[in-house]
């Protein structure tokens, strides 16, 4: 089964082609024959020349970033883009959410739907859509979500998955808040789960476990993409094994969205480092496990730094409690291990039902899926996606943000000149508040 | 509307640049009156300028800003340039309109200045998107900054050739004019401001993202420029350290391109745009240093406006060129609006621009107090400068 992407915006474009990039590189490396057939079968499709071409359709307003990401995936001479598979026009949108959402979005309607179901008939079975925006900016939040909302009324039954980037807190753009209020809260009833990243985290791990000196935008990018390649690359379940699995996006979102109110999920990926280092670096799986576990736990995204103190609290303990330790409660992971022997490893650790929320079954809360499959140069790799409290803080804190902001009614006459109104900024903020409130009661 | 400056642009090197019907001209200008540029030039040409405008527009794809480039201190500049302002609001109302002014110094020459840029700032506060104020004093303080520095002659300090931001002719011109230096700063305003439209980049901004992110309260759109590096040192090693200092220098006083300090007033956004080898992290560390030392509006405590483009000016490896929106321009607004009292209070000049067709009295006084309204709003930022964090939304749980 395949998966189209759709890479909306500038960060959508950038992230897009690092990850194909990388997985193209992952399953042509590790030498499997089955691992590569699945691969390619869900990300690639063959053309008339033989070549492959990325099951992709890329989305912006202005041309620059959309010639240089297809500019790269053809200078690689493995993989392209496909010819038509693009749509741009001109004139960007302005960092400016309105604009994208009610100008760009409907005006260019018809074009995008166009391409995107032409990437889909070309698959054999379709697996869903994978979307790939930043909140932040005008095309990737405005446009993304109004695309969202049309590749939800074309595809009902059709899984969607959508992978926003959170900006750095200090400031990328001044409205970001506002934009990433407008997106979420409408996007949360659009899509089938939402997988963030957050720049300061992943500048973070490239700064201490990477030991990257001037890091650049395409650091940052290419430590997403091996994340996101680490989720979405063949992977054999409990209920597929010994084959991999065919439904990539339908398991994931099965195991991990138990409850429409709960669709946020973080990454953790292990280990993390640079590639000077992989050589010298030899991991055990319960170690590995150990860390994730703990991260998991503390909240922690990185392996550096784990609050060790942090530990599960004993059943029937007041919960006031849980939150004065920092305890994260989950209220499902899923684990994805590849590497050598990965499917002898002990995950009992994850098991623990007080980790999770006491009124999920036991059963649905935890999943492992591994992979006998070195992923990316890593002997052994571990990821946790994660349905948890690991994100209620960076939410909160950007609808604190953007509320003080609104408070002030700054920038609203940006908003209001292009339809959106100041009762469409309050449903947003209530829908958030709601979302805030369903995780810090966990 | 007088032929002198044209005529060199027509002779000029980049005379294959300009078609003739791109320029229009009369004879005798407009005696540096605000009225007789806004009124009588202003209806007498307005068919001929909408017509140019709109076969420009027309061979555009997709047209997006307007750039207006005038002194506000002169007669054609302010008085004909703020009418087609109007004139393009009126004709292409969704384009973005940003003006480039140049402020008249306090020992300006004309003696008029203060009347025809207080008419002329009512107009750019209620009709422009963003106006990038410049003062010629600043521009001639940075000049000699510059030709301080050439000339100290320590060997440490030797500038590489054509590596200022005043050098520009690229040789086609060896007679230096007066204000070539000065006008050469404000064209690489230009350029840097355009820089990310025209250029690849990790981080791209659009011009209309300036108005969008600067802009917080329409009629506050007076952004402060500032410039660094002024020039590059014939020394190639670039340590880290001077990336940081060009951070530095764009937020002191001696690079600003209007005699204002930003540091002591309170901010309200601000953009800083690169170009050149600078990455994410040099970026990320330098806000962490310096935030701490500016002090924003409690509501937009993050204010960062920032883009990354990968192409640096000639002559440079990167640069940095900072927009704030600061309340520090109410202060230079404050001696303009006092300048302008004075004249007012006597009645001096006030006939030649009252015998002008179309200009009444309540022109001053509607334009005075659109001023201090300016002024007022500014200040007021300053009161509400206690952080108060308003009440979350309570929602039924």
């Amino acid at each position: 089964m395949s998966v189209v992407t759709v890479q909306l915006g500038q960060c959508g474009n950038q992230i897009g082609q690092e990850m194909f990039s990388t997985i193209h590189d992952d399953s042509v490396g590790a030498g499997q024959k089955m691992y590569k057939e699945c691969s390619e079968e869900r990300f690639f499709r063959v053309n008339a020349a033989g070549a492959l071409v990325a099951r992709a359709v890329l989305v912006d307003m202005e041309p620059k970033v959309i010639s240089r990401a297809i500019a790269k995936a053809s200078k690689s001479g493995h993989w392209t883009y496909g010819d038509k598979a693009h749509f741009c026009q001109k004139q960007g949108s302005g960092n400016n959410w309105a604009n994208g959402y009610c100008v760009h979005g409907p005006r260019h309607r018809d074009a995008v739907e166009d391409l995107v179901r032409r990437e889909a008939e070309r698959c054999d079975r379709l697996a869903g859509i994978f979307a790939i925006m930043s909140v932040a900016g005008g095309t990737g939040s405005g446009v993304g979500t109004y695309v969202t909302q049309c590749l939800r009324d074309m595809y009902p039954q059709s899984f969607i998955l959508n992978h926003l980037t959170w900006p750095y807190a200090t400031g990328e753009v001044i409205v970001q808040n506002y934009n990433s209020v407008l997106t979420l809260s409408r996007l949360y009833h659009l899509s089938d789960a939402l997988v963030v990243h957050e720049n300061d985290t992943v500048h973070k791990i490239c700064s201490q476990l990477m030991n990257i000196k001037n890091i650049s935008i395409s650091d940052i990018n290419r430590v997403i993409a091996h994340q996101l390649g680490s989720i979405l690359q063949p992977a054999v379940t409990t209920d597929s094994a010994p084959h991999y699995c065919r439904n990539a996006l339908g398991d994931l979102l099965s195991s991990l969205v138990c409850h429409p109110e709960y669709k946020l999920l973080s990454l953790c990926s292990i280990p993390q480092m640079s590639q000077t280092s992989l050589a010298y670096s030899a991991y055990t799986w319960p170690g590995l496990l150990k860390h994730l576990r703990q991260m998991l736990i503390a909240n922690a995204r990185m392996e550096e730094g784990i609050d060790w103190k942090v530990c599960v609290p004993l059943s029937g303990e007041e919960s006031t409690a849980n939150r004065q330790m920092c305890f994260n409660r989950s209220l499902s992971n899923l684990l994805i291990l590849r590497g050598k022997d990965a499917s002898s490893a002990d995950t009992g650790g994850f098991k623990d039902a007080s980790l999770y929320v006491p009124w999920l079954p036991p059963g649905g809360t935890f999943n492992t899926w591994n992979s006998p499959v070195p992923f990316n140069g890593y002997e052994k790799s571990a990821t946790l996606v994660s349905n948890s409290q690991s994100l209620l803080k960076p939410l909160d804190n950007i609808v604190r943000k953007a509320w003080n902001m609104f408070a002030s009614r700054a920038y609203i006459h940006q908003y209001t000149k292009f339809g959106i109104s100041e009762e469409n900024f309050l449903d947003s903020f209530a829908m958030l508040e709601q979302i805030i409130s369903s995780y810090t009661h966990l | 509307m007088e032929e002198g400056v044209l005529n060199e642009v027509r002779q000029g090197p980049l005379r294959q640049l300009f078609s003739t019907t791109q320029l229009i001209s009369d004879v005798s200008g407009s005696g540096n009156n605000w009225a007789v540029g806004h009124h009588t030039y202003g209806s007498m040409y307005r068919e001929q300028i909408v017509d140019q405008i709109r076969r420009a527009a027309e061979h555009c794809d997709c047209l997006q800003t307007f750039f207006l480039i005038h002194s506000m201190g002169g007669g054609t500049g302010s008085g004909l340039g703020t009418c087609v302002l109007k004139l393009l609001e009126e004709e292409f109302p969704e384009v973005c309109r940003l003006v480039t002014a140049v402020y008249p110094s306090s020992e300006d020459d004309v003696i008029t200045s203060p009347y025809n840029s207080v008419l002329a700032m009512r107009e750019l506060t209620e009709h422009a998107h963003c106006v990038f104020p410049i003062e010629n004093q600043s521009l001639v303080d940075i000049v000699s900054q510059i030709q301080h520095m050439a000339h100290t002659g320590k060997p440490s300090a030797v500038i590489k050739k054509d590596c200022t931001i005043i050098s520009g002719q690229g040789g086609m011109s060896k007679t230096q004019k007066p204000f070539d230096s000065m006008n050469n700063i404000v064209a690489n305003l230009l350029l840097n401001i355009t820089s990310s439209a025209r250029f690849e980049g990790s981080l791209n901004m659009d011009l209309n993202e300036i108005a969008m992110n600067l802009v917080p309260f329409p009629r506050l759109h007076y952004l402060v420029s500032s410039l660094t590096p002024l020039y590059t040192l014939a020394d190639v090693n670039v340590p880290t350290r001077r990336l940081d200092q060009m951070f530095t220098d764009a937020f002191s006083k001696e690079f600003q391109l209007m005699k204002a300090d930003p540091r002591h007033s309170l901010y309200l956004s601000c953009a800083l745009m690169l170009r050149g080898n600078v990455q994410v992290s040099d970026l990320r560390r330098n806000i962490e240093r310096l935030r701490p030392t500016l002090s924003f509006v409690p509501w937009n405590a993050e204010g960062w406006k920032v883009s990354l483009c990968s192409v640096p000016p000639v002559g440079h490896t990167h640069s940095l060129l900072a927009l704030a929106n600061n309340t520090c321009v109410a202060s230079a607004f404050t001696k303009l609006r006092d300048r302008f009292i004075k004249l007012y209070r006597k009645k001096a000049h006030l006939h030649h621009y009252m015998c002008v067709e179309g200009m009444e009295t309540a022109d001053f006084s509607e334009a005075l107090h659109s001023l201090s309204a300016l002024i007022d709003e500014y200040s007021q930022l300053h009161t509400h400068t206690h952080t108060h964090q308003a009440p979350r939304l309570n929602i039924a749980t």
